[in-house]
């Protein structure tokens, strides 16, 4: 193993074990050799895609997943602050619970990217498909990310995306009743799928990288 | 040899001893299609205990289910706290806004009265009507949220986490508020008529907390809740998994369990052999797109993996089966029950 994934099992290990002072300490020492951009990319991103990776096979459990998002969140916001020009903020990211009001899963997702160094706008949760495409016209946002927990809302995301149409933002789903049905995203017309966190982020690296 | 015809509560009982009744027994967990039949809205079809008991009575015979299931939406508890419920015309209602609104409001929080609490007088009276009905031949199933798990609703998911990590002493005592009502509610339901509480506690799951923080916490809540339930209780993950605290579970006193379709049936049915019944594990997600041959092949599937020997209820995976799903697809079901459900269970 070499040591940079052994830098990033012993993060792993912090944050699972809710050490949030080891965790910041690891990071703290991996920026004195490269750049906050690439620690938040590389070591922080990998640590959470692994934890993310346990959850999906059993491993973990959710609760483990959500601290120990929020507690890279808290730490790269330290090394990265939100206004810092190395964040990436483009194309303009957002993300949502769409008409329901269980928050956790956009919270979990939420963290996940912004601990990775992406920077994106939080709408909230309960919205309705005006006031989503509304906000998605005027802050031109290019990649709306929508968490769901009531299957009723998830196939209310089929009206949504053709109320935008003609609006050039993709749609990335996520939410139990994805994970319970394989071929709900793609019924109501999502544009991509994420069973969780870690699929969301690579779904956002992707889209960013190609422009949206 | 065919064994003679029971009624469902003597097919229920009989699964529950862990041998093999005359057929599988089906839980049809419906509570919105209720209002359909009534052709009325589910914040209408709610609103009364008669519309429920009406809607029930309609269900079962449709469908010749082995229960009646006059729950009538996990946030009716929160709103005996005085949350507010939304209602949606499309699924079941959310709780609004958190009741508790930071952890100082736990120390002022107050366990409602049942016989002070108006909406929880609807569920007991629908109970009540069922059971003049019934005369005992179909099993009534009262449910109570685990008090380890009413909190999501009580405040939130994240602020939950929070709480029960890094303020031990309000887990504590909310713990205390919830299990005296937890425990008064189920016995009011038992009072009513209900034969058997479901006991729904998803945050116990390993699929949100690890098995450690269960045992320390939704273990000992459940050990202390379901000793003084006067009746037995089937506890629920609503689609979460348990396979991972099988062995912890018999010890809580439940006598059933209620799995998930993302666990194997086998493997689940093997490790509560002959120590609690295992309901489930239809997705009901998908079955909202099953076509009635689909729908036919699953049951099967479902009923040979885990039907030989008793202890098992053919049910949804989530406890309530969402109004999207057609009633051709129910009929299926309950066709397909009777089908490849008789006993003995066909190689």
């Amino acid at each position: 193993m070499d040591t940079r994934s052994m830098t990033s099992r012993h993060l792993e290990n912090a944050l699972l074990t809710l050490d949030d002072e080891l965790a910041e300490n690891i990071v703290f020492e991996s920026v004195k050799g490269e750049s906050p951009v690439k620690t938040a990319g590389n070591l922080i991103s990998d640590a959470l895609k692994r934890i993310g990776d346990s959850w999906e096979n059993g491993q973990l459990s959710l609760s483990q997943v959500y601290m120990s998002g929020v507690i890279c969140e808290k730490i790269i916001d330290k090394i990265l602050p939100p206004q810092s020009p190395g964040r990436r903020n483009q194309p303009k990211t957002a993300i949502a619970v769409f008409e329901d009001f269980h928050l956790l899963g956009k919270r979990i997702v939420y963290s996940t990217l912004r601990a990775s160094g992406i920077e994106l706008m939080d709408l909230g949760g309960g919205l309705t498909s005006e006031k989503i495409v509304s906000i998605v016209k005027k802050e031109e946002i290019k990649i709306l990310l929508i968490s769901v927990l009531m299957l009723p809302s998830a196939l209310r995301i089929k009206e949504l995306k053709r109320q935008l149409a003609h609006v050039d933002v993709k749609i990335v789903v996520g939410g139990a009743p994805f994970r319970f049905d394989d071929e709900l995203w793609k019924e109501i017309n999502a544009d991509y799928y994420g069973k969780d966190s870690s699929e969301a982020l690579e779904i956002v690296n992707k889209l960013m990288e190609t422009g949206g | 040899m065919k064994k003679k015809n029971m009624t469902s509560m003597e097919r229920v009982l009989t699964t529950l001893s862990h041998n093999e009744p005359d057929r599988v027994p089906l839980f049809l967990l419906l509570t919105m299609h209720g209002a359909k039949e009534l052709g009325i809205s589910i914040q209408e079809y709610f609103s009364k205990a008669e519309n429920v008991f009406e809607g029930q009575i309609r269900l079962q015979e449709k469908y010749n289910s082995d229960c009646f299931y006059p729950f009538f939406y996990a946030p009716i508890e929160v709103e005996a706290f005085g949350s507010e419920v939304i209602f949606r015309e499309d699924g079941p209602p959310n709780a609004g806004n958190p009741i508790i609104k930071n952890f100082g409001d736990i120390k002022n929080l107050k366990t409602p009265r049942i016989n002070e609490t108006k909406v929880l007088h609807k569920v007991l009276k629908s109970i009540e009507l069922l059971k003049e009905k019934s005369k005992g031949t179909i099993p009534i199933i009262g449910v109570a949220v685990s008090p380890f798990s009413l909190p999501v609703m009580q405040l939130g998911f994240e602020n939950y986490f929070d709480l029960m990590y890094f303020h031990k002493d309000l887990f504590n005592h909310l713990m205390k508020i919830n299990e005296t009502f937890c425990i008064h509610w189920a016995n009011a339901q038992l009072e009513a008529g209900a034969t058997a509480i479901c006991y729904f506690d998803p945050v116990s799951s390993p699929t949100l907390i690890p098995k450690e923080l269960y045992f320390e916490t939704g273990y000992q809540v459940a050990k202390r809740t379901i000793s003084k339930i006067k009746g037995p209780t089937a506890t629920h993950f609503a689609s979460g998994s348990c396979l991972s605290i099988a062995n912890l579970l018999p010890e809580t006193g439940t006598a059933v369990v209620g799995v998930s379709v993302q666990e194997d049936l086998s493997a689940l049915k093997q490790a509560f052999k002959n120590k609690l019944t295992v309901l489930g594990n239809l997705n009901g997600i998908e079955m909202r797109r099953w076509t009635s041959d689909e729908a036919s092949n699953i049951v099967r599937d479902t009923i040979h993996k885990a039907a030989r020997g008793g202890g098992f209820i053919l049910s949804d995976n989530h406890g309530e089966i969402p109004f999207q799903v057609q009633d051709k697809t129910l009929s299926a079901i309950a066709d397909a029950v009777r089908e490849f459900g008789t006993y003995p269970i066909a190689e």
